[in-house]
């Protein structure tokens, strides 16, 4: 081994994003855990407080700060490691870890990059260098050229021949990629490309080609071995991101496989990586000719899927790889006895789909391609393709219970076939419901027809069971179950209910077999529990334990409102139920979270997390009880279900969860107890809400039961609006009560979490948002300990939270969401499970609720002190990170529905430190030198004038519309006019933000929503486009300009998290 | 839908499975063993070793892209003129496939050849049980036609699966002798450049090495213990100051030869991921395997030496002479399913052949 390394620099890669998300934590975490079992000290950069790997149990020191170069050489210049790893923090850790290299930190600091060598990344995210150096070695790459200019790409697509593909280099999640049709189609993409990128790529089009991909690894003894293949369903022109993937692939044959399996070694090889990459390939359905697209030299989104999918932990292996050891010399960590120099064999399908919530957002596109909008993924394991792909449908938890029995409408299939979409698949459903052929479909949508087939067969199934005019026989229930039909699917076919369906099988004998993921295909016993459901076994490969067992249910794929906090939450409660002696199951089927890694937990089903699956492990595994208060909205939506099912629900009682929940039920509660709320109603009529409003007066807010951060909750302004609104509610929520209540403006927000056992609150923490309310709290911008909350408030806060967890008898972790103006105090919202700002509470309180969650959850002492708001002597901030500029169209405003991606946490002595780092954190620039101001409404003008002034000390150059413009030169400013979007007009807004002539824009909303297309949409559509700085609410606005007018990056302290006790 | 017939596999132990039948609809006996292969159904079923066995294949859902058309030359697919397992076991059958490459559906091709295939049933706990319980005797009855248990290891099955008569491959300068033991069509493919003749010879024929310029002694079924007849051919071979190489079988039959001793394997290594490393230093490869018997690393004499081992069970996985041209490898370097990790041995090869 070369000499190993005392200290290790490691980039995370800040808040989760889409094209970057959970999946990085897992990664960082692993390779932590890695180094930490060398004796080898870690230093962790990642401001996102809600991952598992800024735990305090992992990294030694955790820095709370911006991964950027400026911050990065910062704590380089006061850590002083010897060496830092740049491939487990996405592309955020790469593309800086890059910078520090070509700019000399590094070197300067005699710092070694661990692993694959910066020269070797450099040729594989420059497409020039990648070109060039394939070529060496006669391996196929697509054919493409590099252009700096619009002119210049169009120039090469002349050369190429339209259509062609626009791929962006340095970009995570290919950011604009696409395919272009014509010439006007590729002026517009490569304007915006040039925004993000000095280069962009064009390239010849490979439509419809099988998209397959490898993993590779690479000792620096030259040991390669291919850990996965996985094949996209979606053929070429949609980004893996976006599309179903399936491992291993299914229609490549031996010599297909291998084929390119030599290729990806050969190319591996030559480049010199050391750990681990990923190769993409385009593979022609006609021929064995291939392309290879794109080679990934660090832990990626599909890196992690693969050692889901596959049992091999490759960030782990990797982290080694980079110490110097040969792949021969470590061990398979699932058997123990083995190599972990071997290629695991699968004994069962995955399926990954991505899960979109696009239709969340305004004026956003449905349409999916080359560069990414999911927000997280689901993985499902079955023995084949059918069983695993309806388990992956449902367990996006959009509704669809499956391929089959699902009925979407489509006005013009082929089309919906030929153009993909977030729904493409129950449009093929559709298709084959209809009688159109394999072949047909094939032609419209490229998938391989292998897939059309087994797709067929769900639809015939479902005809034969439509069909049926008595109950299934065992015979045919039993070929449903193996094709992955649930309980609740055939339900709803033959129009009955789920637990009757349960009655037959459990009449039958029939029940889902345990089946252990081994990497092996069982040639050697495993020594991990890692577990999924198949109806196609006839033993189980587990027993339940001796020991008395929790199962604790995941979040499920992230989304918006449900992301990498929950896991935190998941993993620490497992953690502590070992330490409390327990034995522990994990029910989840995230690939991209370390709650699925299989060592974290004493078993980890990967699988569903519904009735029927909690019901099935129940009776083979037989848990005690089961923890759901831990996993957010998903798990916390089956207590009712369950309870009725009559499982062992621990923490605070269903009914409770119920009544928390139900909007009914808990505004009645409030009432009785005296507590005050929004005035509201519930939804008898239409007209009956219409009255309310009109008595109590416009805002009025829409809100359905059981649903996650927000959805469907909307603000109606009038009456048109209003009657808009409900019909959604209902439509999304319909076993549910929606409630409308009078919408408040000009109240603060403020977060109360605690922890309560027997009613009893243990600890809590009470911490503002810097936004009004009308700012969905997975939006706002969160300070604790409060800063600007009157000590009554706070009193006041405190005692409703206890009267409300005594009324619920809750047990566990709980959530409030107050208004407060002057003192007077409304409930808005409660929320009887951990929240989103769980971790980002416990670690800025340096107490961890969840601990005492879990603890007062399995009725344990609870002795330890606890620390209250007063003692902290430092503020953190959380802040939102928003994905807007990959949801293309979407309009970039905030509001009562949520549309952030990620957050982070950061600390600092005060406020504007604190929140300076955050927002540095979430992608925002200092110094601002410019800005364009266009702001709605005269109140609001004048609520801004404040902030305008301050920012006016600094030197700031203002540009702004017309009236603001007016506005600010009558009170003083000197500020140049721009021409609104719509005018047409020079010098237009557009121009400016797209030529990067503002550093800075601050767009006001009129309304509350609106659906027009309208020049102040224009404007922060074009700061999302051209990735220029937005705000659009004024708090913020004014908290920046405060924060600027006392802080330089000077200020900004470089302090490890330790160092804030 | 097409109807499936039932058909029972019967272990030698008394377990007793129930599938579906896909192929040929008559009942069958052989040897049970699993490969844990994820693709190359047609070269596993076509490849000799495999003679008399009833192969389980661990990956569960199988015939995805159908069967291509037979090759008679030395490239493509299949590996031999026929089928040669007895019975190929599945937890799921995709009838339905779709290739460029593909005339047929694995089904089909199975019922040509008048082989067994079997569906729908736990192969994962078929292979947990072989693993536990050593690879056994089994048979699959289909209409109810009990046949009795056949062991492929207590038979000489070399006149099975070898060449009737001498066949010359190509027409360069190199004559290389291939001993047929139920040799596989890639390694003729492998051994043919523009600078090579292969002389493929029956497993019986002499072994006239002043004939030749090198030899190959092939893969193949069974138990090396049944094979003794050739043991003098290739200890003559052995003297003859020619490279001479070996391949699984081949390399059983060289290191018995030679005085070392093989045993039987708990159940065997067949799939495309067995890593092995050079027993001297750091270089590992993954290796296609297929073979129930291996060779006794310590029973070797002192003039050989262990050249690879198995990294997972540290089972020996080839033989060199210390001083001699002669090598043997329990793996495949031709693949043919499987990785091409260890293509390069039969450059080895040739270089001992001045190629």
């Amino acid at each position: 081994m070369s000499q190993k390394p005392g200290k290790v620099l490691i980039l995370g890669s800040a808040a989760l994003k889409i094209g970057e998300a959970g999946e990085f934590d897992y990664s960082g975490s692993q390779a932590i855990k890695a180094l930490r079992e060398e004796g080898i000290h870690t230093v962790l950069i990642n401001p996102n407080i809600a991952t598992i790997q800024t735990s305090d149990h992992l990294a030694d020191q955790v820095y709370f700060l911006p991964v950027t170069a400026y911050f990065v050489e910062k704590v380089i210049a006061r850590e002083k490691p010897d060496s830092i790893m740049l491939a487990f923090g996405g592309q955020t850790a790469l593309n800086t870890g890059l910078e520090l290299y070509k700019n000399g930190v590094l070197e300067k600091y005699n710092v070694r990059i661990l692993g694959t060598a910066a020269e070797v990344i450099l040729d594989t995210e420059d497409r020039d260098l990648f070109v060039k150096r394939l070529r060496e070695i006669d391996v196929k790459v697509a054919r493409s050229y590099v252009a700096e200019s619009v002119a210049e790409a169009l120039d090469m697509a002349g050369r190429i021949g339209y259509p062609v593909m626009v791929r962006i280099a340095f970009a995570l999640g290919g950011l604009g990629s696409g395919i272009c049709a014509d010439e006007k189609a590729l002026k517009e993409k490569a304007e915006k490309a040039f925004n993000h990128t000095p280069q962009i790529l064009v390239e010849e089009n490979l439509w419809g080609w099988k998209e397959i991909e490898y993993e590779v690894v690479r000792d620096r003894f030259n040991n390669c071995l291919t850990i996965c293949n996985m094949e996209n369903l979606d053929p070429m022109g949609i980004h893996t991101g976006e599309s179903i993937v399936v491992a291993p692939s299914q229609t490549l044959d031996n010599q297909d496989y291998h084929l390119l399996r030599e290729v990806a070694i050969k190319v591996i090889q030559h480049l010199g990586v050391v750990g681990e990459c990923n190769i993409q390939y385009a593979y022609d359905p006609h021929s064995r000719d291939y392309r290879v697209i794109e080679v990934n030299a660090r832990l990626s989104r599909s890196s992690a899927l693969a050692s889901k999918a596959t049992g091999y932990p490759l960030a782990f292996v990797a982290a080694k790889l980079g110490l110097g050891y040969g792949l021969h010399q470590l061990r398979n960590s699932v058997t123990q006895s083995t190599s972990a120099f071997f290629e695991p064999a699968l004994d069962y399908v995955v399926v990954k789909m991505p899960r979109w919530d696009l239709r969340k957002f305004r004026k956003v596109s449905y349409s999916i391609g080359s560069s990414m909008k999911s927000v997280g993924e689901v993985m499902a394991i079955g023995k084949t393709f059918e069983e695993a792909i309806q388990k992956a449908i449902r367990m996006l938890e959009t509704g669809p219970l499956g391929f089959a029995g699902e009925s979407f409408s489509f006005d013009d299939i082929p089309r919906a076939l030929s153009i993909p979409t977030d729904i493409r698949l129950f449009a093929v459903a559709e298709a084959l419901r209809r009688g159109m052929s394999v072949d047909e479909i094939h032609g419209h949508s490229f998938i391989n027809r292998w897939f059309l087939y087994r797709l067929k067969g769900l639809i015939q199934l479902e005809r034969e069971l439509s069909a049926l005019e008595k109950p299934p026989g065992k015979d045919f229930l039993l070929q449903l179950k193996r094709a992955g039909f649930s309980d609740k699917q055939i339900a709803r076919i033959i129009g009955g209910k789920e637990a009757e369906v349960r009655d037959w099988r459990e009449q039958h004998g029939l029940f889902p077999s345990i089946k252990q993921i081994d990497t092996l295909a069982a040639e050697y016993p495993a020594q991990t529990n890692y577990l999924y459901f198949s109806y196609h076994g006839q033993e189980s490969d587990v027993d339940a334990f001796e020991e008395e067992t929790v199962l604790i249910l995941g979040s499920g794929s992230y989304r918006i409102g449900s992301s990498v906090e929950f896991d935190w939450c998941a993993v620490n409660t497992g953690r502590t139920l070992r330490k409390l002696g327990y034995k522990t199951i994990m029910l989840n089927y995230n690939p991209e979270t370390v709650s699925t890694d299989y060592d974290e937990f004493d078993m980890l089903l990967f699988d569903e997390i519904s009735t029927e699956a909690v019901v099935e492990l129940f009776r083979q595994l037989k848990p005690s009880g089961v923890i759901l208060s831990v996993g957010g909205q998903i798990p916390n939506n089956l207590a009712v279900p369950l309870k009725e099912a009559g499982i062992p629900i621990l923490g605070t009682p269903p009914e409770s969860i119920d009544r928390a929940e139900n909007r009914r039920h808990f505004s009645h509660m409030l009432d009785s107890l005296g507590i005050d709320q929004p005035l509201w109603q519930e939804l008898d009529n239409v007209d009956s809400a219409v009255k309310f409003a009109r008595d109590t007066g416009y805002p009025v807010l829409v809100r359905p039961s059981y649903v996650l951060s927000g959805a469907a909750m909307a603000v109606a302004a009038n009456e048109a609006e209003l009657r808009t609104y409900l019909q959604k509610a209902v439509e999304l929520s319909p076993d549910h009560p929606t409630v409308i209540s009078k919408f408040y403006q000009n109240a603060k927000e403020i977060e109360y979490d605690a922890v309560a056992r027997n009613g009893e609150i243990i600890i809590y923490a009470i911490s503002e948002h810097v936004e009004n309310a009308g700012v969905h709290s997975g939006d706002a911008t969160l300070v604790l300990p409060p800063q600007r909350t009157y000590l009554e408030t706070i009193r006041r806060i405190r005692r409703i939270g206890q009267k409300i967890a005594k009324n619920l008898k809750i047990t566990g972790p709980m959530n409030i969401q107050f208004l407060a103006k002057n003192n007077q105090v409304k409930v808005i919202e409660c929320n009887v499970r951990a929240s989103r700002s769980f971790p980002f509470v416990s670690k800025i309180m340096r107490k961890n609720f969840i601990d005492l969650a879990a603890r007062a959850i399995m009725h344990r002492d609870i002795s330890s002190q606890v620390p209250t708001l007063f003692e902290l002597d430092y503020v953190g901030v959380k802040a939102p990170q928003f994905s807007f500029t990959r949801l293309e169209g979407a309009d970039p405003v905030l509001g009562v529905e949520m549309a952030s991606t990620g957050e982070v946490g950061c600390l600092g002595e005060d406020f504007n430190e604190a929140f300076l780092k955050a927002l540095l954190s979430v992608g925002y620039r200092l110094p601002i030198k410019s800005m364009l101001v266009s702001s709605g409404s005269i109140e609001s003008k004048a609520e801004l004038l404040e902030s305008l002034h301050l920012f006016k000390k600094s030197g700031i150059q203002f540009f702004a519309t017309e009236g603001t413009a007016k506005f600010m030169r009558a009170n003083g400013f000197n500020v140049q006019t721009l021409h609104w979007p719509l005018e047409k007009k020079k010098p237009n807004c557009i121009d400016y933000i797209r030529d990067g002539m503002v550093d800075m824009v601050i767009n006001i909303p009129k309304n509350f929503q609106q659906d027009e297309l309208s020049n102040g949409y224009l404007i922060r559509r074009a700061a999302a486009d051209y990735n220029v700085m937005l705000f659009t609410n004024r708090q913020l606005v004014q908290r920046l300009a405060e924060a600027l007018s006392t802080k330089t990056m000077e200020d900004l302290k470089i302090e490890s998290w330790e160092s804030y006790r | 839908m097409n109807y499936y017939k039932n058909a029972l596999l019967v272990l030698e132990d008394g377990s007793v499975f129930e599938g579906f039948s896909f192929g040929y609809e008559s009942s069958t006996s052989g040897e049970l063993v699993f490969n844990t292969g994820m693709v190359g159904y047609v070269e596993a079923l076509t490849d000799p070793s495999y003679y008399g066995q009833l192969l389980i294949s661990t990956y569960p859902q199988v015939g995805n892209y159908g069967v291509p058309a037979a090759n008679s030359g030395m490239s493509g697919r299949y590996e031999s003129a026929r089928i040669q397992a007895r019975a190929f076991i599945l937890n799921s059958y995709s009838a339905q496939f779709d290739h460029w490459s593909s005339k047929r559906s694995l089904g089909d091709w199975l019922k040509d050849e008048k082989t067994v295939g079997l569906f729908g049933l736990d192969t994962r706990a078929l292979t947990r049980h072989l693993r536990d319980k050593g690879a056994m005797l089994a048979k699959i009855i289909i209409d109810e036609r009990d046949v009795p248990f056949y062991d492929p290891n207590k038979a000489f099955l070399l006149p099975e699966v070898s060449v009737e008569e001498k066949m010359i491959h190509g027409q360069g300068a190199k004559k290389i002798a291939l001993l047929d033991c139920g040799c596989k069509r890639s390694i003729i493919a492998n051994l043919l450049n523009d600078k090579t003749t292969v002389v493929q010879l029956p497993y019986n024929a002499p072994l006239e090495m002043d004939r030749y310029d090198g030899l190959v002694i092939s893969s193949g079924p069974g138990d090396p213990g049944q094979y003794q007849s050739l043991l003098p051919g290739i200890i003559k071979a052995l003297s003859s100051g020619k490279p001479v190489m070996g391949i699984c079988l081949g390399h059983q039959l060289m290191a018995r030869a030679v005085g070392a001793a093989t045993y039987k394997l708990k159940f065997g290594h067949r799939g495309q991921n067995q890593p092995v490393r050079e027993t001297s230093g750091n270089t590992c490869f993954v290796t296609s395997q297929n073979h129930g018997f291996a060779v006794q690393s310590d029973t070797l004499p002192p003039e050989w030496q262990s050249m690879y081992i198995n990294l997972n069970d540290e089972s020996n996985e080839g033989i060199i002479h210390k001083t001699e041209p002669y090598f043997s490898v329990q793996f495949h370097p031709e693949a043919a399913p499987g990785p091409h990790d260890t293509r390069f041995l039969f450059e080895r090869f040739f270089k001992l052949l001045q190629i």
